[in-house]
């Protein structure tokens, strides 16, 4: 009932917008009936998902529905009991080095940022290059300066992440996250613990970086985002992928009852 | 000029007012003193009454160790009644000066503890000044060659290893060597590259063992000659310099998902934290000879720094893992996330924030067993307070105010290293203070 298994995702090209492709052989992510427990509490129940390299998805759901937990598992953040997670061609098993290898290839972003508060905004984007891809200093130093320029906010680069609002600390973050070259972004809830007016400068540094082709994974409530960038918006509901669509559809036309009651809710 | 008129209901100023000089009352000295000290009754009468403790305090201090007391004399018949008794008996202390910096130390050899100290306080002046160049080269240099410097110069090397003691290096090295090819072999790792590690280790190992068997041409001072702040000295630095990193592999240990390890990390520390320091000294120097196969004899020292050492990594551990317990979830998320393996992860991100967070409770256990070193002396090792005490007993210093003296002398020298180390670790925290915890 619940369960829509993943169908072969179209590569939509809206008039309005560059032009964001979908690979047709190039899988990024596959998730095979993945379920996970915490403890005896099921927190999701057979998870479906296949994610194209390019694909935009947005994750929408009630709080407690599992959304961050599934992103989470997709960079091995939670563990999944059943099931199989491949991400870029790598399987996720308890094998340490194979983690290693899918978190250098998924960036993520969190609700709280997750700066490293004694680093400065430079040492931030250019511990992870330096000490995991080995990259030299001077290079992982100019490439940190060209995503925060990306991201606006190159100026800051010698403070620390306390002296920097909400806004720009989550544009950090998405800066040190890009620094790793991730083939895969994964956003959760990236813009729900800023204040209003921080939020577009977030969704804007986001919106751009849909446009440059990334694949991204996003949970967040901001329909507006969805509609905008998104070619896939999932509904979760306990543990469980309820519904999937493309936004127009499934915004104008849900079909499960707990997506309508939930679009209800949030779009007025 | 347009003065306010209060009954006016429209008013433009035509001219600006100057500053002028705020009310004697309220600035300079007069101003902080009415501010901070009289600013009430219940403050005015606290105040007085602080004034008045601390008058008494210093008042009897500085008439014992100023006024009254004794500047010269040959014996303590100069700091006897009637004459003197009120004070203290300075001579005394230049007297005995020595033998409180250097215990019993062959008198001869004295240049060098001098040496190990002026090595010593030169490489901490170049370690913790900010503005000094290679700093990292001073922590490398104060870690490894000071100590076997220092090991070397005080006990005069030329150790001797014969009897079992090779036999033995020889057992355990092949142990260690066989434990490092075989563990990885059952996890299915390449052991090539911990095999190499272990056997660097091991030869670092033994080379400095060969450094201490070279013949310097000193002459042997045996431990049981060492005294005075030479060996508080001894055990409390190489207390502080083991407890630290062992406190931290111990709570990072305890934190393992390991269960083998969090379990010897458990009882490893709950057994030292169980234990009374002066039972640990006890067992040491009373007890361990007796469970010592024949002829093995570890240096009373030793026996004393070691458990003194491990007592110490035991509360470090747990001040450690409170610095780890109060760093949020995202941070270690954060850096998996960028995938950063487990000891990048701790090194970099982890540790150097949780250890900022503990700051002053790591200095407070460094402090405490700076202080906890006076215990030795109940074991028979002479260190200050020993050699204070045993000073004390001497009749040709015999006076009323003799032992007095020297336990202030005591207390003013504890109060200036410790007073020191708390200073240094405040200096620290601000330094490394970056606005958001």
């Amino acid at each position: 009932m619940a369960e829509a298994k993943a169908k072969k995702p179209q590569a939509e090209k809206k008039p309005t917008q560059p032009v964001m492709t979908v690979s047709e052989t190039d899988v990024a992510i596959e998730v095979t009936d993945m379920n996970k427990w915490y403890g005896d509490f099921h927190v999701l129940k057979d998870i479906n998902l296949k994610v194209m390299q390019g694909e935009r998805i947005v994750v929408a759901g009630p709080s407690g529905s599992g959304k961050s937990t599934m992103i989470r598992c997709i960079n091995r953040l939670e563990e999944h009991q059943k099931g199989r997670i491949v991400v870029d061609g790598i399987e996720l098993t308890n094998d340490l080095k194979k983690i290693d290898e899918v978190r250098r290839e998924v960036g993520m972003v969190f609700q709280h940022f997750n700066l490293f508060p004694h680093l400065t905004i430079m040492e931030n984007c250019t511990l992870a290059p330096i000490w995991v891809r080995k990259t030299p200093k001077a290079e992982a130093e100019a490439d940190a300066m060209r995503y925060l320029t990306k991201v606006k906010i190159p100026e800051q680069a010698h403070k620390y992440p306390g002296q920097l609002s909400g806004g720009q600390q989550q544009r950090v973050a998405i800066a040190r996250s890009l620094c790793m070259n991730p083939r895969i972004m994964l956003f959760d809830e990236p813009t729900s613990a800023l204040d209003p007016e921080m939020i577009k400068e977030v969704l804007e540094t986001m919106v751009e970086l849909a446009q440059e082709g990334m694949t991204m994974i996003v949970v967040t409530h901001e329909m507006g985002f969805a509609r905008q960038v998104a070619n896939r918006v999932i509904f979760m509901d306990e543990g469980q992928i309820v519904e999937q669509n493309e936004p127009e559809e499934f915004f104008t036309n849900p079909q499960h009852e707990r997506t309508k009651e939930f679009l209800s809710q949030i779009l007025h | 000029m347009a003065t306010y008129d209060k009954n006016a209901v429209a008013f433009v100023r035509s001219e600006m007012v100057g500053e002028s000089a705020a009310p004697a009352g309220e600035v300079g000295v007069t101003g902080w003193v009415r501010k901070n000290l009289f600013s009430s009754i219940p403050n005015s009468i606290l105040t007085i009454f602080g004034i008045y403790i601390a008058y008494l305090g210093i008042s009897t201090i500085a008439n014992f160790a100023f006024i009254h007391a004794v500047w010269s004399g040959e014996s303590g018949a100069a700091c006897q009644p009637p004459d003197a008794g009120e004070g203290a008996c300075w001579p005394f202390i230049s007297a005995y000066f020595k033998q409180f910096v250097y215990g019993r130390f062959t008198i001869s050899e004295r240049w060098r503890v001098d040496l190990v100290y002026l090595v010593g306080a030169l490489g901490l002046i170049w370690l913790v000044y900010e503005r000094s160049p290679k700093r990292s080269l001073a922590a490398l240099l104060m870690l490894t060659a000071f100590p076997i410097f220092s090991l070397i110069l005080l006990t005069g090397g030329n150790f001797d290893y014969s009897g079992p003691f090779l036999l033995t290096c020889v057992i355990l090295t092949a142990v260690i060597l066989g434990a490092a090819f075989v563990i990885p072999t059952l996890t299915k790792s390449n052991p090539v590259p911990t095999v190499i590690a272990v056997a660097v280790i091991l030869l670092i190992i033994a080379f400095i063992l060969f450094l201490c068997s070279v013949d310097f041409g000193l002459i042997e001072v045996e431990t049981s000659l060492w005294g005075g702040l030479l060996m508080t000295l001894v055990i409390a630095v190489v207390g502080i310099v083991v407890s630290l990193p062992f406190g931290v592999v111990l709570a990072l240990g305890r934190q393992s998902n390991m269960p083998i390890i969090r379990i010897i990390c458990v009882v490893f520390i709950e057994f030292w934290r169980g234990v009374p320091l002066i039972t640990v000294l006890f067992m040491a120097s009373v007890m361990l000879p007796l469970f010592m196969p024949k002829g093995v004899q570890v240096d009373n020292l030793l026996r004393a720094m070691i458990g003194v050492a491990f007592f110490a990594s035991a509360y470090m551990a747990e001040v450690v893992r409170g610095g780890l317990q109060a760093l949020p979830k995202g941070q270690y998320e954060g850096a998996q996330a960028l995938g950063l393996n487990y000891w990048k992860m701790m090194g970099l991100i982890i540790l150097p924030q949780a250890l900022k967070l503990v700051i002053p409770a790591i200095v407070s256990t460094f402090i405490g067993l700076f202080k906890d070193t006076t215990l030795v002396s109940i074991v028979g090792l002479f260190d200050l307070l020993g050699m204070v005490q045993s000073a004390g007993s001497d009749p040709k210093w015999t006076s009323p105010v003799s032992s007095h003296t020297a336990y202030l002398f005591l207390a003013v020298v504890f109060w200036v290293f410790c007073f020191s180390m708390s200073r240094y670790s405040i200096y620290m925290e601000k330094k490394l203070d970056t606005g958001h915890g």
